[in-house]
């Protein structure tokens, strides 16, 4: 792997926000609308206090943690979209960059753009309803690590299924996460889902560093277990999803579709 | 004889039963032009597209500075580019930024020199610091030409570098190359629909047709073989055979 080829990409992502104001609203104007209507909704529930304790806590505190996961996933996926929207694959992939470098490159947008957005959210939630994340302690850290890399197993198996099924598949860039949401029990504890949801639910990531979160908040429990959870699962998934990219990958090239994108 | 930069023996490309290229073989030799000439769908931009890469061959084999691309991708495409009237560069970037982003991308050093450089030489000063969906075609293909000499590639492969060119700038961009050919050894495939650049330019000409090399030669050689007044009645021709 090539750090001059995956500075490249970065380069010329961050060229395409330095004068799109579309652009920029995707990092401030969206996890702030979030942000506000989930806010309302809060001082709204702190009326019921004594029937949901926390509540401010729970859900600012999931909101910013969910939009963390998202935007990290989005980092890896409107990437690569917009090579699509530019046709410019070809320019990429008739040169020496490396599928791997190009996914690495994503990967580095979206941790910039996870941090953009988590300085707008930790700021606003401050400022307007009182709220600090930081009262998650250090167990912050591995959350959202955890939920970065949560945000690139969906971001690079879309960003696969977009390769293969061409443009019209493009509204996955902005659906598939919300596939993940009812069972990452985001918002509610994972006993409110059915049995054989909580066994699927298990399985993903995000699940873990949720309920995690929720443990450190209600009962200052050390969520070790759901943390180790949460790490091995992501990095059995991170490392399959990887291997599904570069397998679409030479289905793509060997079925022409790779140049035909956005045709 | 020179050994041969590019070497292609036996390219099949099949997209399911659509025989896309039918078993071609051909060669270029170092400083050498070869012009591909065929009409649409012909198998032109599919065998453009598997000597870079980005298009896996059914069968056959690409070598370039004697190495297969199969294995060698990475080191045979940093001495490889293409410039193609259909492949703009991204849009929503200026000339001057596109231009770093691609010495990014292929590792160059004294990035600034060399873009100023090429630049200067295609004659784009005066758009440098725009943006590039603000180009008119002529600049537009001027960039794409700027990109895939920035690299300094020993095989250069240009799809109609000079179908949006007015005859001027076209010219310029003709001498251009010939100067690159001379100075630096560069070889270059050739596409273009204009006969007449193809004759001035090519050192040696492949005809395709539905996949099939149907004529090989110099463009004297192919003009005399077929009894024609020159390569575009051979063209024609050969394009409306069935």
């Amino acid at each position: 792997m090539k750090l001059h080829r995956i500075y490249a990409l970065v380069t010329r992502y961050l060229y395409l926000y330095r004068r799109s104001l579309p652009r920029m609203m995707e990092i401030f104007y969206w996890p702030f609308l979030d942000l506000v209507i989930w806010g309302f909704i809060t001082v709204y529930l702190m009326k019921f206090q004594g029937q949901i304790p926390g509540a401010v806590t729970f859900f600012i505190g999931a909101l910013i943690l969910w939009d963390i996961l998202f935007r990290s996933q989005q980092g890896v996926t409107i990437s690569f979209l917009e090579e699509i929207w530019a046709r410019n694959l070809m320019n990429l992939f008739a040169s020496p960059l490396k599928p791997s470098e190009f996914l690495a490159a994503t990967m580095v947008m979206s941790i910039l753009k996870v941090m953009a957005v988590s300085v707008v959210m930790v700021v606003c939630a401050g400022l307007f309803y009182s709220y600090n994340i930081f009262v998650l302690g250090l167990w912050l850290i591995p959350f959202v690590l955890n939920l970065v890399l949560t945000g690139w197993i969906i971001g690079v198996l879309t960003t696969a299924l977009i390769m293969r099924f061409g443009q019209e598949a493009e509204v996955l860039a902005w659906s598939m996460v919300f596939l993940f949401q009812p069972i990452s029990c985001v918002f509610y504890p994972m006993e409110v889902l059915p049995g054989w949801l909580q066994v699927i639910a298990w399985a993903n990531p995000a699940a873990h560093v949720f309920e995690g979160m929720r443990a450190v908040l209600s009962t200052s429990a050390e969520p070790i277990t759901h943390l180790g959870w949460a790490t091995g699962l992501n990095l059995v998934l991170l490392g399959l999803v990887i291997a599904v990219f570069h397998w679409m990958f030479e289905l793509c090239r060997e079925r022409g579709l790779l140049v035909r994108i956005g045709e | 004889m020179s050994i041969p930069v590019l070497r292609v023996q036996h390219l099949v490309k099949r997209f399911g039963e659509f025989v896309a290229v039918n078993d071609i073989s051909f060669d270029i030799r170092p400083g050498e032009i070869l012009g591909l000439l065929g009409p649409n769908g012909a198998g032109k931009t599919t065998t453009i597209q598997m000597l870079l890469g980005v298009v896996t061959p059914t069968a056959g084999s690409i070598q370039m500075f004697g190495l297969d691309l199969a294995v060698h991708r990475e080191e045979i495409l940093q001495r490889v580019n293409f410039s193609s009237t259909y492949v703009a560069m991204p849009q929503a970037l200026t000339v001057e930024e596109n231009l770093w982003v691609i010495a990014r991308l292929y590792g160059l050093s004294q990035t600034q020199e060399r873009v100023d450089d090429i630049v200067k030489r295609l004659e784009m000063e005066e758009f440098r610091h725009k943006v590039t969906r603000k180009l008119s075609s002529g600049q537009s293909t001027r960039l794409g030409l700027a990109k895939a000499f920035l690299t300094e590639p020993k095989i250069l492969f240009l799809d109609e570098p000079t179908a949006s060119l007015d005859p001027d700038i076209a010219q310029k961009i003709r001498s251009f190359l010939k100067e690159e050919r001379r100075s630096s050894g560069l070889s270059v495939l050739y596409s273009s629909h204009n006969m007449h650049e193809m004759e001035e330019m090519s050192d040696r000409i492949i005809f395709l047709q539905r996949g099939k090399i149907v004529a090989e030669g110099t463009a004297q050689e192919i003009v005399a073989r077929f009894g024609q007044a020159d390569l575009e009645e051979v063209f024609v021709k050969l394009a409306r055979e069935k």
